[in-house]
């Protein structure tokens, strides 16, 4: 009795938001609402046995994926008004692919049956004494290898894909190579100079006065001085100062 | 008597209920001495007294701290979105909670014993972060924002690494279950063994909790006071309760998975006389010395160094650590599905 009262609480909940998702108006309720139907999903996976996949579905499309794509709706300025401008022009194609997936849908609900045995089927344990997560390895890891290590593949061609995408040179990023920036002594970048009372530090050649290991920290391509330059700040007064007369 | 708690649902749920209030009531006044213990143990390093009025040793004060928070004015930002704004500290507070489920204190002494329990916690973090996320963006303030973007970006990063440290872990034990990896360590704790992992495991955590030296999330000096920026009264007070309260859960999970959970260090006599649940509160506690030690150790990290970090250094080294442990197992065929390590 518990299971069906908890089967149809889950669903309602999941159709319910699902709709929302459509529905709502604020991109982020949308993907608020989208979470709202994983966890929900995750609920009916529990109901059917399936532990593992449910806390998959949780830790992986409700904490990385949307989590990410919550990042990015965040962030975005989404003004209704502009979003409608292509209505119009964009129309016809919307309407032919929702279409072809209106016939897709009654080609597939057509042919549609529910095999009678699968409710025994689904209600027999694959092994006894088998936790089903350790059930799925046995079968992902022997059966389905070539399946599953093509998914990675697809995977990691994605990644790659995003990361190139992404990755361009900044000139006007300054960065450091940690390691040199740890392994510097305090001597080799600050100087201690004893300044007389009212006298003025710019002739010792200004309070900032970066040494040779200042530049060695910087990356090569990096912005600002690089790495065997000397600045001489004493200089660069003096040119300040003559501009501003 | 015994018929009605354990063959009648009434019963089944009134056991239940008394089970999660054994654990969360206990939690609850942890986390309560936790703020106590933290502001005790910083003021000694910083050669202070720290609160020492409010009762004898100070001991009254978190609850004069609680007493206060209760009774100040809940103030909601006139634009932020006020569903959101509430839901966040809530989910934040009851995900903290929820995780205390699957914690085992002494041998099957858990709320609930999964047999995936380790990804049940790894679940449940992943959650957590909606918290930060909501809360940064229902409260409609730039500052919030930052904070919660910060805070989620960190502790997506973080995870990885989390996840790949606790496979590790599962493939030693060759099981999930939490009661299964305390048992597996009753020959030697896993913190020797898998050392450095242990040690980035403790890193991650620190990264995970937002605490300091990657506390940017509330990083005071630039984004005022983070994703809680606008939060008063009682709803700030969730939030503090969810931090200090994944604070000492995260501490449970290294004793759990590194400490040898509720295991006593030597199997003999003298050890032997303390039950379980002692020994993991000790496990517990000398962890969360730590977590109060790095924070007054330490400089906050500048946020490119926390992402390099994360990415660079512990998510090729964790992954290298997987292939290692499996390749070790595989050759020698030592902890091979759930054998002795």
């Amino acid at each position: 009795m518990m299971p069906i009262i908890l089967f149809y609480i889950f669903a309602t909940i999941l159709l319910l938001s699902a709709v929302m998702v459509v529905c709502s108006r604020n991109s982020v309720h949308a993907a608020l609402f989208l979470v709202l139907v994983f966890c929900n999903a995750s609920g009916l996976f529990l109901l059917a046995g399936a532990e593992f996949l449910a806390i998959l579905l949780i830790a992986i499309y409700s904490g990385a994926v949307m989590i990410l794509f919550l990042f990015i709706v965040m962030t975005m300025q989404t003004n209704l008004v502009q979003l409608k401008e292509g209505m119009q022009s964009y129309m016809p194609v919307g309407f032919c692919i929702a279409a072809v997936l209106v016939v897709e849908l009654i080609i597939v609900a057509i042919n549609w049956h529910i095999d009678p045995q699968i409710a025994q089927a689904s209600q027999q344990p694959l092994l006894q004494n088998m936790s089903n997560t350790q059930a799925l390895g046995a079968l992902i890891y022997t059966d389905y290898i070539l399946l599953f290590q093509i998914c990675g593949l697809v995977l990691l061609v994605a990644m790659i894909g995003a990361i190139v995408l992404t990755l361009r040179k900044r000139p006007n990023n300054r960065r450091q190579v940690v390691a040199r920036q740890h392994m510097r002594e305090p001597h080799q970048s600050l100087e201690m100079r004893s300044i007389e009372l009212n006298k003025g530090v710019d002739e010792l050649g200004g309070f900032l006065r970066p040494k040779e290991t200042y530049f060695g920290v910087s990356q090569e391509d990096s912005f600002g001085p690089k790495p065997g330059d000397k600045m001489d700040i004493t200089e660069k007064r003096q040119q300040m100062k003559e501009q501003s007369k | 008597m015994e018929h009605f708690f354990f063959h009648t649902m009434v019963g089944s749920i009134i056991l239940i209920v008394l089970k999660v209030l054994a654990v969360l009531v206990p939690l609850l006044m942890g986390v309560a001495y936790l703020t106590w213990i933290e502001r005790k143990v910083l003021a000694a390093i910083m050669l202070r007294k720290g609160p020492n009025v409010v009762g004898p040793f100070g001991l009254l004060q978190p609850f004069a701290d609680a007493v206060k928070m209760i009774f100040k004015e809940t103030i909601i930002p006139t634009k932020a979105n006020r569903v959101l704004f509430f839901i966040a500290p809530i989910l934040g507070f009851s995900l903290s909670m929820l995780a205390w489920a699957v914690i085992p204190t002494n041998d099957g002494w858990a709320v609930a014993n999964l047999n995936i329990g380790i990804l049940y916690l790894l679940a449940i973090s992943s959650i957590s972060i909606y918290a930060t996320l909501l809360a940064g963006w229902g409260s409609n303030s730039k500052y919030a924002l930052l904070g919660a973007m910060r805070a989620a970006a960190q502790m997506i990063s973080y995870e990885l690494a989390m996840g790949l440290v606790i496979a590790s872990i599962l493939l030693l034990v060759g099981s999930g279950n939490l009661n299964d990896i305390v048992l597996a360590q009753r020959h030697i704790w896993f913190f020797l063994p898998m050392f450095p992992m242990f040690i980035i495991f403790f890193i991650s955590c620190l990264a995970e909790t937002n605490r300091p030296p990657f506390d940017f999330a509330v990083g005071e000096s630039e984004l005022v006071a983070g994703f809680f920026a606008e939060y008063s009264s009682m709803a700030f007070g969730l939030f503090f309760l969810a931090e200090y309260g994944n604070m000492i859960l995260m501490s449970a999970i290294i004793s759990i998975l590194f400490l040898g959970g509720w295991l006593p260090p030597f199997d003999c006599m003298p050890f032997t006389w303390i039950p379980g649940p002692f020994w993991l509160i000790i496990k517990i506690l000398i962890c969360l010395f730590c977590f109060i030690w790095v924070r007054s150790a330490f400089p906050r990290y500048r946020y490119d160094q926390l992402m390099r970090l994360g990415w660079k250094v512990f998510l090729p080294f964790t992954l290298a650590w997987v292939v290692l442990t499996a390749g070790f197992m595989m050759a020698t065929g030592i902890g091979i599905y759930g054998g002795a390590v």
